[in-house]
Parts: structure tokens; sequence; C-alpha cells
């Protein structure tokens, strides 16, 4: 067998790493901003574009897709190539792939200020750019299993494993979220309602926070961790065994995110029982992560990359004990909707992801550029300072949420609820800043970081073809010269049966769909009745001023919860809700039976200036609500997509719905007027309180459901 | 309730994709030995590439 001459492609890997750093930078920004806001709303500017509600969708995408999405395919081009003896597949894709990625950073960035949204939480993205995601993701699908069919060595090791297990199951999660019917360029309604889209929206959410946060990260750090302690990993066998179990238990794990909600008690329970077996498989990776460093602990003191390592190790593995535990019922009724969940998924985000990446990225650009990194010191430093930062962000929300959760359910001795709605965020407010301390510690590291490797990378000389040799495989298939292109799959059954199953089941999906949930979006409850045309204009507005960030529309069945918002909600009210807007957190109060209880001027004034109305609340103003009119020009549009969506308005009904929105606009104009506010009826704000009137109304002084008809 | 089927259906699929691929990789031989690729990925070539 001949030795075969060829070399690493270090410049992708490079490309990656760069925009791994700018945009976490970007990202850890946005969300010292929001951080900040929440502590002094002047923070928001009074402009739309820098108002909470579109940032904090700017700073969950940013970290998902872009701080941490970069990081996957920088430690992916990385590795794979070693681990397969190989180059990657095609330089070219590579570099589609890189900038593709970018672009589709930069026109998330731009249409979430803009305010084009989804509503759906970290699937926020509008459809062109949902299909330019998926396209790129195709792209680097290629170039992985290109990469892995071409490999020279025979084995795949674990973390390739991770690789492939995330491509796949991202690729599905992707498609199945975004089924969403476009209206115009930048508008879409998903295509589930109610309850439906709740269900494939935390399916999605869970598997995100599984597959884009954690398993190509757990390859990481099977690739990374072995490397820079110069040893094995603890036990090979109990990686594998960790791989195939993770795989098979986390995509059952999402109902957990809609416990004591509409959805039927065996599959909250089916949600519980997986989120509990997760603990195995998460604790015996962490554990192996860990042990791996066994007798080399000395050279953690020495390390800082193994430091960064160690304490991302020991984040996930406090993060997946936290997981299981709030997938129980009785601590989820007390988490759910407060701070709580914000510190968890932080000890994931800062911890794990965060300083993995630190620790690779500090592990390879010296390696790259080969020289030493600029300054050990600095790095130290940045070790600190980030491990500072994640405690005084965490912390402060940990207390922020058990304080939310006390004061929410607590009752006087007569029985009444005892604090006001506004009194259990004034009180946190002091928590806020604490975090946002932490957050701008940890923020203050990167940039340490950031300019340490721009030192480095200044001092050392960049190999971008790293040359290398190895053996090919044996027994590699000859090809004949004139064979037809189909052969090439044909020898390869494995890769043509995932390939065949992933196509089938992406075909399957498309036709089932759309028949399967139109029948489902018949109303349970009679009196359920579809929006108006205004009231849909102003849930689009709701919609894209984020508010679901901050409210929630999805009352529990508890008393603590029924005191302050009334009945609990049914799944037979969300039947029109195209998308579901139940929101998972609460720094607002609940919304879903709004309707009605404030007269149309209080929401006016409420919009106009939060404060004046209740003081201390810290919800930004919307002056531009007052000022902008509605565009009445996409009610046709609209109202023809959601007829297609099965929503029942009368046939042809979208020729009309802009004179009932006419007189629907004159009568809150009116109202408004009553209460000695003049403005004229096609501003938006119109739309908005029609909406937030119609919230939970349709059910409001009706008597009890019985649970029958509740399906 | 329907897509509660859907997802479950396609979490099934997904599932045993992953079940077929475990299979196929056991009995291609990928866990016969499960030691040495530890160690083998520790070993890269560096020939020719250090300046220094």
């Amino acid at each position: 067998m001949e030795i075969e001459k060829f070399s690493y492609d270090n410049k992708i890997v490079k490309l990656f790493a760069y925009a791994t750093i700018l945009w976490g930078l970007v990202g850890m920004l946005a969300g010292l901003l929001i951080a900040l806001q929440l502590v002094f709303p002047a923070l928001n500017f009074g402009l739309p574009e820098t108002t909470f509600g579109r940032q904090r969708p700017l700073h969950t995408n940013a970290i998902i897709f872009a701080f941490v999405g970069n990081g996957i395919f920088m430690g992916v081009y990385y590795s794979l190539q070693r681990l397969c003896k190989a180059r990657m597949f095609s330089d070219l894709l590579g570099k589609i792939h890189f900038w593709g990625w970018q672009l589709i950073i930069v026109s998330a960035a731009i249409t979430l200020c803009m305010g084009f949204t989804t509503g759906k939480e970290y699937a926020e993205l509008e459809w062109p750019i949902d299909i330019a995601i998926t396209l790129v993701w195709v792209v680097f699908g290629l170039n992985l299993f290109g990469t892995i069919i071409k490999r020279r060595e025979k084995h795949l090791y674990v973390a390739i494993w991770f690789y492939i297990g995330t491509w796949v199951t991202v690729a599905l999660l992707h498609i199945v979220n975004s089924f969403e019917l476009p209206v115009s360029l930048f508008k879409s309604y998903s295509w589930y309602a109610g309850v439906q889209d709740a269900l494939v929206q935390w399916w999605y959410g869970h598997n995100a926070v599984a597959f884009f946060l954690t398993t190509p990260y757990l390859g990481l750090m099977y690739y990374f961790v072995p490397k820079a302690a110069n040893r094995p990993i603890y036990s090979y066998r109990l990686s594998i065994i960790h791989f195939w179990a993770l795989i098979f238990i986390y995509i059952w794990a999402g109902p957990h995110h809609l416990l004591y909600t509409a959805l039927p008690d065996w599959a909250q329970s089916l949600g519980i029982v997986f989120s509990l077996m997760l603990i195995f498989p998460s604790w015996g990776g962490m554990i192996n992560g860990l042990l791996t460093l066994r007798g080399a602990w000395d050279r953690v003191r020495e390390d800082v990359v193994l430091k960064f390592m160690v304490v991302a190790i020991t984040a996930y593995g406090m993060a997946t004990f936290e997981g299981p535990m709030l997938s129980l019922k009785n601590i989820n009724a007390i988490s759910h909707y407060t701070d709580w969940i914000i510190a968890h998924v932080h000890v994931g985000t800062l911890g794990w992801n965060g300083f993995l990446t630190f620790g690779i990225l500090y592990y390879l650009i010296p390696k790259m550029f080969r020289t030493e990194l600029y300054s050990k010191k600095l790095a130290n430093w940045h070790f600190w300072i980030g491990t500072l930062g994640i405690i005084f962000y965490v912390i402060p929300m940990y207390f922020a949420g058990f304080t939310q959760a006390g004061m929410w359910k607590q009752f006087t001795v007569d029985g009444q609820l005892q604090y006001r709605f506004l009194e259990t965020v004034t009180q946190i407010i002091p928590m806020y800043a604490l975090r946002s301390f932490g957050g701008a510690l940890y923020l203050i590291g990167a940039i340490f970081m950031t300019y340490n490797l721009i030192k480095t990378i200044r001092a050392g000389s960049f190999l971008d073809n790293e040359e290398t040799q190895a053996a090919p495989l044996s027994k590699v298939y000859e090809k004949a010269k004139n064979e037809h292109w189909h052969r090439w799959i044909e020898s390869r059954p494995i890769q043509m049966l995932v390939l065949s199953l992933v196509i089938v089941s992406i075909g399957g999906i498309l036709e089932i769909i759309p028949t399967f949930l139109i029948k489902s979006n018949i109303p349970t409850i009679a009196s359920v009745k579809p929006y108006t045309p205004l009231e849909l204009q102003g849930r689009d507005i709701y919609i894209r001023e984020g508010c679901y960030t901050c409210h929630s529309q999805m009352i529990r069945p508890f008393r603590s919860e029924t005191a302050r918002y009334g009945e609990y909600s049914k799944a037979g009210e969300f039947v029109y809700d195209h998308p579901f807007q139940w929101g998972s957190r609460r720094i607002g109060p609940d919304l879903a039976r709004i309707g009605g209880k404030y007269p149309d001027a209080w929401h006016y004034n409420h919009m106009l200036d939060p404060t004046s109305i209740s003081p201390g609340s810290i919800m930004p103003v919307y002056t531009w609500l007052l000022d902008d009119e509605l565009d009445t020009a996409s009610t046709p549009a609209k109202i023809k997509a959601m007829i297609t969506l099965g929503v029942p308005y009368p046939k042809g009904y979208e020729k009309l719905a802009n004179a009932d929105l006419k007189i629907q606009e004159d009568s809150i104009a009116a109202s408004l007027k009553r209460d000695d506010i003049q403005t004229p009826s096609n501003k938006e704000i119109i739309a908005l309180i029609a909406y937030m009137q119609r919230l939970g109304k349709d059910i409001k002084g009706l008597p009890a459901i019985p649970a029958k008809v509740k399906k | 309730m329907s897509v509660l089927f859907l997802l479950i259906g396609l979490s099934l699929i997904v599932a045993i994709v992953f079940l077929l691929a475990f299979f196929l990789s056991v009995r291609g031989g990928q866990y016969d030995d499960d030691y040495t690729p530890s160690v083998r990925m520790l070993f890269d070539d560096e020939k020719d590439n250090s300046e220094k």
C-alpha cells in the first residue's frame, strides 16, 4: 500500500474561528444590552430596533447560531480532517458554507431588528432565511459526509458520530418547525396552530439545545480535551455508550417544556421519564471528560486551555443534572416562567459552550499560527474574570427565580394574592443589575481573549495547508472509467440507507402535514371565533414587537395563577393562533385574559408610557405605535393565508376584510375619544388594542367548560 | 393533538435511522477495538510543518 501525501485545510478553520470570536462579542454585547434594559428601561432608546422585544431574539440567535454555530464549524472542520486523515471533501463547499452562514447571520441581525420575525423562540428568522439555512446546512452535510466517505482511517472516532447525529437531527428539526405559509417576502404564518404549534416548537426548541448546543460540542470535547491534555479519553467504551444512549433519549424529552399545559398527560409523563433518563448518558459523558485528566490534574493548574475545558465540562454536568430536575412536575410548577430557567440556560451557554469554545480557540490559534500564545497571564485573567462572570450571572438569577416563584404564589391569611405583579418585578431589579455586572465581566474576559489572540496571530505565521501523509484505506473500491455515477452510492449501503430514509421522511412530512393539521383546526370550543381583520393585524404587531419575550399567554391550572389571571387556558382557545404565543417567561404578567380587563385608553397610555400607569414598570415605551399607520394593504393576503391554513372565514372574506377593519378601527378611536384621547383611527396602536382587548375573551363569562368539550 | 403523532413518528424515524446506523457500525467492525482509537487520535503526523 502506498503512502499518500496530502494536506489539511487550515484556512477554513481560521475563517470560522474569526467568525466565532466576532459574533461571540456581538452576541454577548446584545445580551448585556438587554440585561441592562431590564434595569434601566431608558436603554431601550425609544426606538423600535433597539427595544428589548427585538433585541432579545437577536441575542439568542446570535449566541446560538452565530457564536456557537461558527464554533461548531471551526471545531468540526479542524478535527474531522485529522480524524479522517483526509482534507475536507471540497474547499469550494467549505467556502460556500462559510460565507453562506455569515450572510445568514447578517440578514438575521438586520431582519430581527426590523421586526421581521415568526414569533417562535430560537426560530424567529423568516422564511427566506429559513430556506437559506436549509441550503447551507445541506452544503455542510455534503462536505461532512464527503470527507467521511473519502477518509483514510477506517474507524470513525466517536466525535464524528456526534457530528453525524447533529447534522441529521438539526436538518429534520429545522425543516419540521419551519413549516410556514408566506404572506409576503418577510411575513409568514406558522403552518401549525395553538397547541400543535407549541408542541412542534418545543420539540424543536428542546432539541435545538440538545443537537446544536450539546451533541456537536460533545464531539468537540471528545476531540479537543484529549488533544489538549495529550492523553486518551478516560474510557473510549463509555464514550460510545454516551453517544448512542444520548442520541436515542434526547429526542423524546421535548414535552418537559409544556408541563401543566393542554398537552395530554401521558405525553407529559413520557417527556419527564426520558428527561430523567438523560442524566445517565450526560453524566457518563461528563465523568468521562473529567477523568481524562486523571493523574494530570497538576497540568490543569498550569495550562489555561485545560482550565477552560474543566470548567466547561463541570458546567455541562451541572446543567444536565439541573435539566432533569427541572423536568419534574413539582419543580417545574415553581421554576417555569421564572428567571431560574434563564440561570439554568446560562450555566449551559456561558459555562459549557462559552468556556469550551474559549479553550478550543486558545488551543487552535497558536497551533495554526505556529507560535506560543501571546500572554498566558492574560488568558488566566480571562479565565478568572469569565468564571466570576458566570457566578455573578447565575447566582442572582437563581435568586431572582426563587423570589419570583415565591412571590407569585404567596397568599395572605385571607386567601388573597399577597403581591401585585409589579411588586414581584421591582423586587428583583437589583438581581438584574447584579447579573448585568456578571455578564459585563464575562464580556470583558472575551475582549481580553480577542486582544490576546490578535497579538498571537500577529506574532505567528499561519500554516494554511498542513502537509501530512497517510495510507489509503485498504479494499478501496477501484472506480471503472466509464461507470455510471450512481455506482458510487450503490457500493455504499450505509450512506444510501441513511440518505434514502432522510429523503423519504422529508417527503413524507411534506405530504402529511398539510392534510393532517388543517382538520385539527376545527374549534373544540364553540364560542372561540377567528380574529377580526383588525385583531389579526394587531396580533402581527404583537409578534413583530416580540411581546412574547416578556409576556406569556398560557395560564396554568394553579390557584396562584387563576386567582391572578383568571380561568386557566384551554387547548381549544388557541386553534386560530398561527403561531402560538404562549411565551416561556414572565418578566411581565400573563396576557392570556387581558381582554376587557382595562379600558382602551388604559392600553393607549400604557404603550405611550408604561410608568405613567404602573410606576416602577420596566416595560419599554412603544411610542411609534401611536405614530405609525397600519398597513392595511396586507389584510387581504393575510386573511387569504389564514383561510388556506383552515381558519373558517367566510368564502371571499379577504375582499370585505378591510371594510370590517375600518369599522372596528373607528369604534376604538371613538372609545378613546370618550376618554379624551384624540387619535386618527388608522394608527398601529388601534390594531394592537383591538387584539389585546380580544385576548381570552371568547370564553369569558361562559360557564366552566366541561372536560369533554376540551377533546 | 394530531401533531403529537407526527412528532412521535418523526422521532421514531430518527431513532430507527440511528438504530440501524448503530447495528451497521457494530457489524462493520467499528467497535471491535474499543481502546486503540482513543490513543491513535492523539498522533498527528506533523512532519515538515515545523518552521522552527
